[in-house]
């Protein structure tokens, strides 16, 4: 192709891939069932470089599909329309830590975990932390907008992004934002492109917001015989004016599949459970502990456990760390959802996700973020059963519209990528694909960024249940 | 039929469908991987690698020489599997599909010469016989202490020889002489009280040019309240050839290690080379094609432990009480001992114990040295790369003792240290620093 010796002319050839091995390493994410060779791999070094690339691309209408580590759920990195994947091995560094104005800039392909690692050596905190955290890079956490298991009290991604440089598919530099707490000059154009999933532009290099690192943190485990009592918990302690470092829900099914694999001396006949964390200087850390303790008892826990230490801690984390992994052993594809609705709503989700699951005779466990109302239904499958498949999706789709009905949204942390982008209508309207077309257009008039995704060629057909359309 | 679609129905053949596909790519394995680490390019991923070797089989790409560099330039060091999510078990895909390749390219004569006899000399002559293995081990002895080596050194004819060789070449240790390693009885009492009853795996290279270190380790069990006994009709345990993709030589030499051992009375079978116990551990695969040895394979493997984990079991530590002078030391894991063998903690535990000393963890002491093998010989690069960032972490330690649990590990350290190292730096294996420490 023309386009690819241009680029391996004006780039070298030892940053330009084209090569089948190459081309097949880069031609998929962990989205289960989705796979597209991209026509060639670039490793650009610096901005510049980026710009001379998408200079390239919207000359010969190149789709540019910009990958971190290629480990977003949604499909939002495989590059369905083939074109060029855009790797960032090579942009990495932390630029700065600025303990001044409680900052990092770092460059795209940064690894989260490193930056957590380095602010934090420095007494600073970077609170976003996906559970993927040890793979995933910065570029890839403002692309998806990414949450994690401090989602409750500090917020995700988008919290801390403070100012972005990236690359437009004119090869133009857009800087937003600053080291500022306040900045209202025009549209908030750094907000717009954390979350757009490298729809719209290519982003170079980041200034996130850091915060001190708080001083310590207790860890403690409660048991449910039933569901309820576990959501009640989770609205009693908000309600006492608690916020929780961490609020982690597993239910039966979970716990059930995790004490399978693991063997941890789990009691499989409790309904659900709940990991509480919380962090701060120690005597706030030790009234909210004791506080939630005393409401666990009070809605009924059957078990209740505070960690003396930070190897005790570990163990009573281990059986939600070990959940997906249990879950992944059970059949060969596993989906992973997201479905988000507010925590009032939990217990009546998690209902309506285990009937859902009869209904289409799936399995369906569920654990996930309570504190925030993010839960991840996941099913163990088999991709390669075309009938069961198209169960499993079908079931999605009533988990969706469930999400939907109690106030909530089809993706909390995942992103819509080309897995969801039929259903973002539904979260949407017409009126909301509208604006964020005109958006698109704006950005990138040839739709050379990343194609395919978010906008659906078009939107499914919403099931009102009952049957009629 | 083209040569490459002969390659990809033998790979479709050889590798099992259901482990490629329980790979959900979530990338998990990615931060622990030497290779990506070393080039965050997503072909020297465990992934990559896994998607590469399913995208062969599922017809998107061709069998080409790009597969088999990225297959080649993998270390085997197995630290992706203990982070997989899913279970999969890399080891087993990566050494089919290395057979694979192997046939086809000795059935389709696009095997070099050179390599040819390079596989003919070490997997058919060398490993596949301890008689071979004795007699260029002697060899190697004469070499040393006849004076030839001091002539080579002084005639420069290593010169000849591929850089990585003749560095190699500096740090193999003196081999005792053969009469020495002949005395050796088949079965040795307990001292004292029997704590267990073990069967020794002597291995080929650590019964020939670390025999030291064999001697030690039985030294140190005897202490420990073992009855030991070493079947004379044990063989090399097939490692070497099953990372080559030489699948009929590991497996013979399974087979006669299955019977060197089954009959024994005993309660373990003991290592002390990780990468020998983890290839003992596959010997179930390997002879999966076979239902009777797969079931024989089962029975034996039950039984394989590395030998610092059972001194920790029969109490090695309340019996026997160490001491060495004032040092900081430092333990380069194994991979195979810690990502297959689960044994990362004892050896520590039994470092920890030693009176005198300071044990310092290094960073990342459980990514790979580059030894891995071979693969130090034949990807010299990447393995430099690998092992000059490997004692940059060593250095921040300020540790003079650097302690290994595998005879690969011991030499790619010993290298290390003569490349990148302080001169009181010192490479030595668990066994002969425990040895030292009973008895000063």
């Amino acid at each position: 192709m023309e386009w690819i010796n241009h680029l391996q002319t004006e780039l070298g050839d030892e940053i330009v891939f084209s090569d089948a091995t190459t081309r097949l390493a880069y031609s998929f994410d962990a989205t289960p069932n989705y796979q597209a060779m991209p026509d060639a791999v670039v490793a650009p070094r610096s901005t510049e470089d980026v710009q001379a690339i998408m200079r390239l691309c919207q000359t010969y209408r190149v789709p540019v599909i910009a990958r971190g580590s290629a480990t977003n759920l949604a499909g939002g990195t495989t590059p369905l329309a083939g074109g060029l994947v855009m790797d960032f091995r090579h942009m990495g560094k932390i630029l700065e830590i600025d303990e001044k104005n409680l900052t990092v800039t770092v460059e795209p392909g940064c690894i989260t975990a490193r930056l957590a690692e380095a602010v934090e050596a420095r007494g600073l905190f970077y609170p976003p932390d996906p559970s993927s955290m040890k793979i995933s890079t910065i570029g890839g956490n403002i692309s998806e907008n990414s949450g994690g298991l401090r989602g409750l009290k500090y917020g995700v991604t988008a919290d801390y992004v403070l100012a972005l440089e990236a690359v437009l598919p004119s090869g133009d530099v857009l800087k937003t934002g600053g080291k500022l707490a306040k900045d209202v000059a025009g549209y908030d154009l750094t907000r717009l492109l954390v979350g757009s999933e490298g729809t719209l532009a290519v982003i170079t290099e980041a200034t996130l917001k850091l915060i001190p690192l708080p001083e310590t943190k207790q860890t403690m485990i409660a048991h449910f015989s039933d569901l309820d009592g576990a959501a009640r918990t989770v609205s009693r302690i908000i309600e006492s004016r608690i916020i929780p470092a961490t609020l982690e829900f597993m239910d039966k099914k979970t716990i059930e599949v995790v004490e399978a694999y693991a063997n941890i001396g789990l009691p499989t006949d409790v309904g659900a459970l709940l990991l509480l964390e919380q962090d701060g200087p120690s005597e706030v850390v030790r009234r909210d502990i004791e506080a939630m303790h005393a409401i666990c008892l009070t809605e009924g826990a059957t078990h209740v456990e505070v960690a003396r230490d930070e190897v005790h801690a570990e163990t009573l984390r281990y059986a939600r760390r070990t959940a997906l992994s249990a879950l992944a052993r059970l059949r060969p594809t596993t989906i992973l959802e997201d479905a988000t609705v507010p925590r009032s709503e939990i217990a009546e989700m998690v209902r309506r996700i285990e009937a859902i699951g009869r209904t289409y005779d799936i399995e369906i466990a569920t654990f996930g973020h309570a504190g925030d109302g993010n839960l991840h239904p996941t099913v163990a499958t088999d991709a390669r059963d075309h009938e069961e498949m198209e169960r499993v999706e079908a079931a999605f789709a009533d988990i969706f519209a469930a999400a939907l009905e109690l106030g909530g949204t089809i993706t909390g942390e995942h992103g819509v990528g080309a897995m969801k982008a039929p259903y973002l209508e539904w979260k949407l309207g017409a009126a909301g694909i509208d604006v964020m077309k005109g958006i698109k257009l704006a950005f990138d008039p040839h739709g050379i960024m990343n194609p395919q995704k978010m906008f659906a060629k078009a939107a499914k057909k919403r099931l009102v249940q009952g049957g009629g359309v | 039929m083209k040569q490459t679609e002969q390659l990809t129905s033998r790979m479709t053949d050889k590798l099992d469908y259901e482990e490629m596909l329980g790979c959900m790519r979530c990338g998990f394995c990615l931060p622990t991987c030497p290779t990506y680490i070393h080039s965050k390019d997503e072909t020297a991923s465990p992934r990559g690698r896994i998607a590469i070797m399913k995208g062969v089989v599922d017809g998107l790409i061709e069998p080409d020489a790009g597969v088999e560099k990225t297959l080649n330039e993998c270390l085997g060091c197995l630290a992706c599997e203990p982070a997989c999510p899913a279970g999969v078990r890399y080891s087993v895909l990566l050494e089919d599909a290395r057979a694979a390749i192997t046939v086809h390219k000795r059935a389709t004569g696009q095997m070099d010469v050179r390599e040819r006899l390079i596989r003919k000399v070490v997997f058919d002559g060398l490993f596949l016989s301890k008689s071979k293995m004795e007699t260029a081990t002697g060899f190697l002895r004469f070499y040393q202490q006849s004076g030839a080596q001091t002539l080579t050194r002084k005639l420069r004819i290593l010169d000849w020889f591929p850089d990585q060789l003749q560095k190699m070449e500096a740090v193999l240790p003196v081999v005792p002489a053969r009469s020495e390693r002949v005395l050796r009885p088949e079965r040795i009492r307990a001292a004292g009280a029997t704590t267990a009853r073990v069967a020794f795996f002597s291995g080929c290279l650590m019964d020939t040019m670390f025999y030291e270190t064999n001697a030690n380790t039985i030294k140190l069990l005897q202490a420990a309240g073992c009855d030991i006994v070493i079947p004379e009709t044990q063989q090399c345990c097939g490692a070497l050839h099953g990372h080559a993709g030489e699948q009929t030589g590991a497996i013979a030499l399974a087979k006669r290690n299955i019977e060197s051992f089954e009959s024994l009375d005993v309660d373990y079978i003991v290592t002390n080379a990780g990468g020998c116990g983890a290839f003992l551990l596959g010997y179930d695969h390997l002879l999966k094609q076979d239902p009777e040895w797969s079931e024989r394979a089962e029975r034996f493997k039950a039984k394989v432990k590395d030998f610092a984990s059972i001194l920790i079991e029969v109490g090695f530590l309340d019996r026997v009480p160490l001491t060495l002078p004032e040092q900081l030391i430092t333990y380069q894991d194994s991979c195979h001992l810690r990502n297959v063998q689960k044994g990362a903690l004892a050896p520590r535990m039994l470092l920890q114990a030693i009176q005198g000393t300071t044990f310092v963890e290094q960073r990342n002491a459980d990514h790979c040295c580059g030894s891995a093998g071979v693969y130090n010989l034949l990807q010299p690069h990447i393995a430099n790369d690998i092992l000059e960032m490997k004692m940059g972490h060593v250095r921040d330690t300020s540790a003079q003792t650097i302690v290994t649990s595998n005879p690969g590990c011991h030499l790619q350290m010993q290298l290390g240290i003569q490349e990148h190292g302080t001169p009181t730096m010192r490479a030595v294996h668990l066994a002969d620093v425990l040895a030292e420490a009973m008895d000063h």
